[in-house]
């Protein structure tokens, strides 16, 4: 089967990209990793590719705001590619950070402000896909992974109309940051962008969760194998 | 643009609703007496200059105000507040990304400053806002404050002061001792006429920027002159320097693992073939005893850099932290030291916010609190690292150039090193206000990403630590001498002088050392990652250490004098006496006890630590630091394993200076021990376990101090042969001490960090002390002693009559055979559970087993017929296993020793321990379990 090439966009403080594309690759797909400043002199990069992925981390140390520098320089690298890209149908995910920096740059609806008990936190949750729209979560089972932020509380002024909309695409059994909602990720109208605070890349084996003496749960690694099974459909 | 106004405005940036700042301020604030304020409310304040109109506002407040989160109000604000701002010459990373957000979006912005704003609810008097402003609102070390408004100070220029002469070469020893106080050289008087003999001899007098190499090069901190030192003890036989005794253990060992031990930035080991582990642990104490979040900051920085120094990429880090009471009464907080709980705060927001940002999973640790770390905490930070096993780096070689790589050098941590090897005092921080640095993990995360791609680049590297371009190139150059210029150093702002230049602990810098040939590769690949790189010279070949300020040479020094030339120090010992008497404290109600020891401090939930540090970040951890059907019970050790691999690297760590305070001998064989214990009740190879050693110690010119740590010493390289565990790395802390405004002088208790790695053979086959089923059996591994001095139960009750009663737990001869055949017994699954027993004895053991399975536990047998000892007694080398009642047999039979049938693991939720039971509700409520 082909592996689509996944396009792993980093910034001066994103971390977690080996991990996401250490998922991507066990996941079907052929990921590498592009500092935005490469993006931004090579246009093609994105028109070559079939996933696009924001990684977790903490672009430029969070300061002005987590993502909000990564989203501003994001807007100029790639702002039509990225409208182009998304208009074909190509799943994009950003992850905790990239999560916070797609809705800094307008592709997400809604805000992330700081844990409701304040403070970095670092556990792991059980997340509920929701059944809506999104590409990356329609017809997942439950699955658990860590969340590791200080700031992924998901604050938006109507989630009951975003709800409706199919756009809540996985939610916290447990509600461990205070979102509205219980709202761990959600996606935009089109159902191809997925934004999420939690780290599904670290649940890709069942030996790294922390209770698999007990039989473990739902691994992350499903999440990304649907985003590439969608990738391949196009 | 030309007609438009330059103006600086002001934003101030509210979230809307509560700020998570707010609620830990107001605790700060009523903790330090100032139980008036009712409310404190954090805003970020920035300032902005500019051709500043309307349309440039809104662009700036859609960059800063995020409309869901926050407010943003221009202009300056009017009511009871304080507003605190970085001192000039401190880093302002914030208000550096203002200006790059604007140049991307074409906004005329010329300059940016920042700054916090504390608005203050309740009747507070103005003259004790001040106090509250220096006490709980800034740091005096890197920040200046106002009641009101401040004024923002931009960007600042200076004219740089060029070398000035200092000659001492006619100096009384009163004068250099006057010398020395003066410029904070912390160097004994036989070191300092050593330098006026050099130079005499040279025939010239000194510059500043070689009195400062001197003195830096020749600290505690840098040399180890205590370790190195000929000891005498008080009948006159001589002892063997510290530093050999350890390196002839490992010698005499002989493991074939081992790579390199007690040589470069870092120990080395290979426990599978083709791969090498670098492993390295500092410390960070004065610093962060100061400015707790930056110094642990930079101590997460350096002791990562450490290992990038010794060529190997960062995998993890840990940390162990000592502090006084967090509940202390304000008025028991000394003069000029921040009270514990500030302390704390500030030091784990420091090592969360580096490993955090930096990417790297903090793995294990401990926190420890005594009054003895009131006015002086430690903060111990480990990290570990791997490469793919290549032939060690052979240069510097003459012609390679001296290439620094990262942060630009700015006036930050001068006099780092020899600050560190001071004593402290009510003003110390006051005057030490350069010695803290400022972290910036960002730079340091792509300087790793640089090295990974730098491989056979490169002939020598090391980082940039105490001492800055002075220590990395000075000791590159030690057997081949060098050439550098510092002009050619990239500043972050004008003005410093040539000394500061060279001494600067500015952070996140490596040095390479690059043949000319690929010098053009490595720029290139440094501009891919975006970091900075620069050539400041050449290595040479003539065994001068040359540094030059343009046409200046500022320092000129033979290599061998500056490494070499430094006298040994001469020190006497007086070794302790303990007393081994084997006293039990009464206690008359076991269950009781049990519960307030989990109370303790010491022994309680970690939880709200642990949850801020990320250890889940590259995917690697499998056993972490909580664990168990909640995940709230201890760990002993972790686990990591890379997701592709079968084995895996164990760590564990040994620390007890309540045992160091009364046996110093026995407690350094008691927690070498137990880091053993903690790799092999994980699932680690006893065979396969390399350890490094933190001393943390009080002034070593005092005898009893000294022998102290020469008993310590002596009993690391004891049990190191014992278990066959060589050490590969150590790192001494000493003058640990604080002179009171009263003259009299605060040692730290002695303390003692082991941090053990061990080789996993099947990371599939880990182990954990968390109770699984109800029906199962707890086994008892190793025998039980009365031995309670220092143990916890002691500190509970009060301790005893004469503190040094009770005797520290002994070596015990068993127990390296017993973790052989305990490891052999894992390797074949049966074994459930496995728990070393430690802080508390067994009774703690039982009960955070059965905090982590969530089940209960009846006992049917005790290991001593003394209760009291059976349940609280510290004996080493002891587990508790969990195993189905089939493998019983089996199990005893795998050891030459006998081992004892303790009881079963039940599905009531009551711990059941012969004399006495608790319910599992009061053992978690105890513990403080979050769940």
């Amino acid at each position: 089967m082909s592996r689509p090439s996944a396009v792993v966009i980093t910034a001066p403080g994103t971390n977690r990209d080996h991990d996401v594309a250490h998922a991507l690759h066990r996941a079907g797909a052929d990921p590498v990793l592009v500092p935005i400043a490469q993006l931004a002199a090579d246009s093609t990069l994105l028109a070559n590719s079939s996933l696009l992925v924001l990684a977790g981390g903490f672009s430029h140390a969070d300061a002005l705001g987590a993502g909000r520098m990564f989203a501003i320089s994001l807007r100029q690298a790639a702002g039509g590619s990225l409208g182009a890209f998304v208009a074909a149908g190509k799943p994009v995910i950003g992850i905790c950070n990239g999560f916070q920096t797609l809705v800094r740059a307008g592709l997400l609806p809604g805000a992330l402000g700081h844990n409701a008990r304040g403070g970095f936190q670092c556990e792991w949750v059980k997340l509920e896909p929701q059944g809506g729209r999104c590409v990356w979560t329609a017809e997942l089972e439950p699955f658990e992974c860590p969340i590791a932020h200080g700031e992924g509380r998901y604050v938006h002024p109507d989630v009951a109309a975003l709800d409706a909309a199919g756009q809540v695409a996985l939610r916290y059994t447990t509600n461990p940051n205070g979102s509205m909602g219980a709202v761990a990720g959600v996606c935009d109208p089109t159902g191809v962008v997925l934004g999420l605070m939690p780290h599904p890349e670290n649940h890709v084996i069942a030996r790294q969760h922390p209770n698999r003496a007990r039989g473990g749960a739902g691994l992350g690694l499903a999440l990304f194998e649907r985003g590439v099974a969608h990738a391949r459909s196009l | 643009m030309v007609g438009r106004v330059q103006v600086v405005e002001r934003i101030t940036v509210q979230t809307i609703g509560p700020d998570p700042r707010n609620a830990e301020l107001l605790v700060g604030a009523h903790l330090l007496g100032f139980p008036e304020i009712t409310a404190i409310s954090v805003a970020d304040v920035y300032f902005i200059a500019g051709a500043i109109d309307a349309h440039v506002r809104r662009e700036i407040e859609a960059v800063l105000v995020d409309p869901l989160l926050q407010q943003g109000v221009w202009g300056e604000r009017s009511g009871v507040a304080v507003e605190a701002a970085l001192l000039p010459g401190v880093t302002d990373s914030v208000a550096a990304t203002v200006l790059v957000a604007a140049a991307a979006l074409g906004l005329p912005i010329t300059a940016a400053a920042t700054g916090r704003r504390f608005e203050l609810a309740g009747r507070v008097h103005p003259d004790r806002l001040g106090q509250l402003a220096t006490k709980l609102l800034s740091n005096a070390v890197i920040e200046r404050v106002a009641l009101g408004t401040i004024e923002p100070h931009f960007v600042h220029a200076g004219v740089a002061p060029a070398a000035t002469i200092v000659d001492l070469r006619h100096f009384t020893d009163a004068e250099l001792a006057e010398l020395n106080r003066e410029r904070g050289m912390a160097l004994d008087p036989a070191e300092l006429r050593a330098i006026a003999a050099y130079f005499s001899d040279a025939g010239r007098p000194p510059t500043d920027v070689e009195l400062e190499t001197l003195a830096q090069t020749w600290s505690e901190h840098c040399s180890h002159k205590t370790f190195r030192a000929a000891i005498t003890l008080a009948d006159g036989t001589k002892v063997r320097p510290l530093l050999p005794q350890l390196r002839d253990a490992t010698d005499a060992i002989d493991a074939q693992f081992v790579r390199s031990a007690f040589v470069g930035n870092a120990g080395i080991v290979s426990f599978t073939p083709g791969v090498t582990i670098a492993v390295k642990a500092e410390t960070h104490n004065h610093p962060s005893a100061i400015e707790p979040f930056g110094g642990a900051n930079t101590g997460v920085g350096g002791v990562i850099r450490d290992v990038m120094g010794a060529a190997h990429h960062p995998i993890a880090t840990t940390d162990v932290l000592c502090f006084g009471p967090a509940d202390l009464p304000a008025d028991a907080v000394p003069p000029g030291v921040i009270h514990p709980r500030l302390v704390r705060e500030g030091v784990v927001a420091g090592v969360a916010d580096y490993g955090n940002k930096i990417g790297l999973p903090t793995v294990a640790g401990a926190v420890l609190y005594d009054p003895g770390y009131t006015a002086n905490p430690l903060v111990f930070c480990g990290c570990i690292g791997v490469a793919a096993e290549r032939a060690p780096l052979t240069g510097p070689n003459p012609d390679d150039l001296v290439v620094v790589l990262g942060g630009r050098t700015g006036r930050d941590g001068l006099r780092g090193a020899t600050f560190s090897s001071a004593t402290m005092d009510a003003t110390t921080g006051d005057v030490a206000g350069a010695s803290v640095q400022i972290g910036d993990p960002i730079t340091e995360k792509l300087l790793i990403d640089l090295l990974a791609d730098l491989h056979g680049r490169y002939s020598a590297i090391t980082d940039c630590g105490a001492g800055g371009l002075s220590s990395a190139i000075g000791e590159m150059a030690e057997h081949i001498g060098a050439d550098v210029d510092l002009l050619a150093a990239p500043l972050k702002y004008p003005g410093l002088a040539p000394w500061e230049i060279w001494l600067s602990e500015a952070q996140e810098r490596m040095v390479v050392a690059v043949p000319p040939h690929d010098l053009a590769a490595v720029v290139m690949a440094a501009g891919r990652h975006g970091v900075e790189a620069t050539v400041l010279g050449s290595f040479t070949g003539d065994h001068l250490l040359r540094v030059r300020h343009g046409d200046h040479v500022v320092l000129e020094l033979d290599t061998t004098f500056l490494h070499d030339g430094r006298p040994q120090r001469s020190l006497v010992a007086e070794l302790p006496v303990p007393h081994r008497n084997g006293a039990v404290p009464h206690c008359a109600d076991l269950g009781a006890a049990l519960l307030a020891l989990l109370r303790h401090p010491n022994i309680a939930s970690k939880e709200a630590i642990i949850r801020r540090y990320d250890h889940e970040i590259r995917g690697t951890s499998v056993v972490r630091a909580l664990v168990g059907v909640n995940r709230d019970a201890p760990a002993d050790g972790v686990v990591l394993a890379e997701p592709d691999a079968t084995h895996g690297i164990a760590i564990g760590i040994g620390v007890n200076p309540w045992y160091g305070t009364i046996d110093p001998e026995r407690m350094a064989h008691a927690v070498v021990d137990e880091a053993i214990r903690n790799v092999v009740a994980v699932g680690g190879d006893p065979a396969s376990v390399a350890l490094m050693d933190n001393f943390s110690w009080g002034d070593p010119r005092r005898p009893s101090t000294l022998g102290d740590l020469v008993a310590a010493v002596a009993a690391c390289s004891a049990a190191s042969l014992a278990h066959a565990a060589p050490f590969v790395s150590g790192k001494d802390s000493l003058n640990n001490e604080y002179t009171g405004s009263d003259g009299a002088r605060h040692s730290v208790p002695p303390t003692l960090v082991i941090t053990a790695v061990a080789h996993v053979p099947d990371a599939d086959a880990t182990v954990t002390p968390d109770l699984k089923h109800a029906g199962n059996v707890l086994v008892l591994v190793g025998s039980t002693s009365a031995e309670l001095g220092g143990s916890h139960l002691g500190a509970l009750l009060g301790g005893f009559a004469d503190p040094l009663d009770g005797s520290v737990p002994a070596p015990d001869p068993a127990a390296p055979v017993r973790y052989r055949h305990l490891h052999q017994a894992m390797g074949t699954g049966k074994v459930r559970a496995c728990h070393d027993v430690s802080e508390g004895g067994l009774a703690v053991a039982i009960a955070e087993m059965a905090i982590g399975g969530h089940l209960g536990v009846q006992l049917t047998a005790l290991p001593h017929p003394d209760p009291v000892v059976a349940l609280f007694a510290e004996s080493t080398g002891r587990f508790v296993c969990e195993l189905h009642p089939d493998d019983a047999a089996w199990f005893a039979g795998q050891f030459d020793e006998p081992t004892l049938q303790l009881g079963v693991v039940t599905a009531a939720v009551t711990i059941d321990l012969l004399h006495t039971s608790v319910s599992l509700d009061d053992v978690l409520t105890a513990f403080g379990s979050s769940r």
